[in-house]
């Protein structure tokens, strides 16, 4: 196996200085999410202003593949409206469950393609979900709370 | 150092193909026994001459096959009993694995809990006790939890000390005239520990309790006499003991499964059956509705001889001078911490760690690039790693075909682990 592949500088970096750390206000929407296997756990908030979403925070435990895709997701999404932002995590969830065969849009998901490496192991793309599930359960809850936006 | 076992573990890893197994251009070094076993040739051989041999269902057929199946069958039991010391092959009882095992036993109080006419020593409710400890593996914790919120009964625990053993200290005082039943872990399967039982059955018996063992990671591993033991029930699976997996096993007094309950119902499980009423068969088969494991009941009678004759003491003491030499040499490791006892006394070949903040799924992948077999994760004991701060750990566990080389390679890759996270 090669390790370089799935531990890229890009993953490790995110990790180890991962980007919008931390629990912040405002927020809509939150959720927690855990990977029952592992004990990897995740708090994320949503903050929403009109069609953009104004802050993800988020306060998590886990092993680096987790981390880090949450510090890359908050890159990718973070100030984005809701509409690319869903757009991101359908591209990037297709990208976790091509098995090795995608190599990934850089244009659209920039780091995040790091992580093609990750979907040949099947023990992993759970981890590199976990955040992108927070944020999509967030969102929802998010939007519920809003008025007038549960017309979608 | 190797001299100290027992064993010859090079023949030993020549029954075992998989041991040969290269992952990458890296030989295996299987440390993960204490989630399974690997099984040796002459378990598959049992198996496949069942299979090809004498394939058909038990009891009730009267052809050759039928006859040689049902011989097979409860010659297993007969095997498994005499090597946990059972005084008769009818206390043992076949189930899927240790999980329904102890399933069983727990749906024994709650199915009494609602019959009036049940005995007394199931009937559970309001007011009394089931104790556990803080070192359970899930399987040995939840249907006890469950069984108490269902019934309005409490559930206590023993808990653990900083050394990681069980706070011996407390069972007076935890285990109270209101218990009913107490049941904990022979050997922890995420600390290594070996707990002292006769502290634990004398205060049981004292109060008048019922109590067991989750024999898990302790039937494979060293010698169990339940008549020495002096518990009323134990639970254990043919998976971690070199046998198939599909199989497990329930050990209780015959006294007790006669007053038992039944907990699965349907075929073979009866004496009469009308379309109001049933009466049930005895024991053991008043426990084993439906067809059960045949063939893993073969291939775990073949695991116990293979056990037999290396010698659960042999096994046992080539355990002890393994996890002698793992807990030496991860000591040396710097940034690791090991999670349960330090020294290999009363402890099993099962060492669990952490390692300067990387996470255990991360030191788990790179030791898998070497070709390293361990467990990482919460282990089924969550409430374990919450009493120790952790979240999850790496855990490395050895068998009877471990060798010292493999520990020095698993020591050799967390040097790698940190050069990728350091």
């Amino acid at each position: 196996m090669n390790l370089d592949e799935l531990y890229q500088e890009v993953i490790l970096d995110h990790y180890k200085r991962p980007r919008g750390a931390g629990l912040r206000e405002p927020y809509e929407g939150e959720s927690h999410q855990v990977n029952p296997t592992c004990g990897d756990e995740i708090t994320l908030r949503v903050h929403v202003e009109g069609d953009k979403v104004a802050d993800v925070s988020y306060d998590n435990v886990g092993c680096s593949i987790s981390k880090a895709s949450a510090s890359v997701m908050y890159e990718l999404i973070n100030g984005a409206t809701v509409d690319d932002a869903l757009a991101k995590l359908a591209e990037f969830t297709e990208l976790m469950n091509s098995k090795g065969q995608s190599e990934g849009d850089e244009e659209s998901l920039e780091d995040a393609v790091a992580f093609a490496g990750v979907s040949k192991y099947p023990m992993r793309v759970k981890c590199a979900l976990l955040g992108w599930k927070a944020f999509q359960d967030a969102l929802v809850r998010a939007e519920a709370s809003i008025p007038g936006r549960t017309d979608a | 150092m190797e001299a100290a076992s027992k064993l010859d573990v090079e023949a030993i890893r020549a029954d075992f193909p998989i041991l040969q197994r290269r992952i990458g251009d890296k030989t295996l070094a299987y440390l993960d026994s204490a989630a399974t076993s690997q099984k040796p040739v002459q378990v598959e051989d049992a198996m496949r001459r069942f299979t090809e041999h004498s394939n058909a269902n038990i009891s009730r057929s009267v052809h050759t096959l039928g006859a040689e199946a049902t011989e097979a069958y409860e010659g297993a039991r007969a095997k498994v009993a005499a090597f946990i010391g059972a005084p008769s092959p009818d206390e043992v009882v076949f189930t899927k694995n240790s999980t329904e095992s102890i399933n069983l036993m727990a749906y024994a109080f709650q199915n009494a809990a609602l019959d009036p006419s049940a005995d007394p020593r199931f009937r559970i409710g309001p007011g009394d006790e089931i104790v556990v400890t803080e070192m359970e593996h899930h399987a040995n914790l939840i249907p006890w939890q469950q069984l108490a919120l269902r019934t309005g009964a409490t559930l206590k625990w023993i808990g653990i000390t900083d050394a990681g053993r069980l706070d011996i200290d407390t069972v007076d005082e935890v285990i109270t005239e209101r218990c009913k039943v107490v049941s904990f872990v022979h050997v922890a399967n995420l600390l290594g520990t070996v707990n002292p039982t006769s502290q634990i059955t004398r205060r049981a018996r004292e109060v008048g309790a019922l109590v067991g063992l989750d024999a898990s990671q302790s039937v494979p591993h060293l010698p169990v006499d339940v008549t020495e033991l002096g518990v009323d029930f134990i639970a254990f699976t043919g998976h971690k003991m070199l046998g198939p997996t599909g199989i497990g096993v329930l050990w209780a007094r015959a006294e007790l499964l006669d007053a038992m309950p039944p907990f699965l119902t349907g075929g073979s499980m009866i004496k009469t059956v009308t379309m109001e009423h049933t009466t049930f068969a005895d024991a053991p088969a008043k426990f084993e509705a439906g067809t059960p494991p045949i063939a893993e009941a073969v291939g775990l009678a073949a695991a116990v001889d293979y056990l037999d004759k290396l010698g659960m003491a042999n096994v046992r003491a080539h355990e002890k001078a393994y996890v002698a030499y793992m807990l030496d040499r991860l000591e040396t490791v710097d940034g690791l911490e090991i999670i349960g006892p330090r020294v290999p006394i009363g402890r099993g070949a099962t060492v669990s760690f952490t390692f300067e903040g990387v996470h255990p799924h991360d030191v788990g992948q790179i030791l898998d690039a070497e070709g390293i077999a361990v467990r990482v994760g919460h282990h089924c004991a969550k409430p374990t790693c919450e009493r120790f701060g952790v979240n999850a750990t790496t855990r490395a566990s050895g068998y009877i075909y471990n060798t010292h080389e493999e520990i020095d390679r698993l020591v050799e890759a967390l040097g790698q682990v940190r050069k990728v996270f350091g």
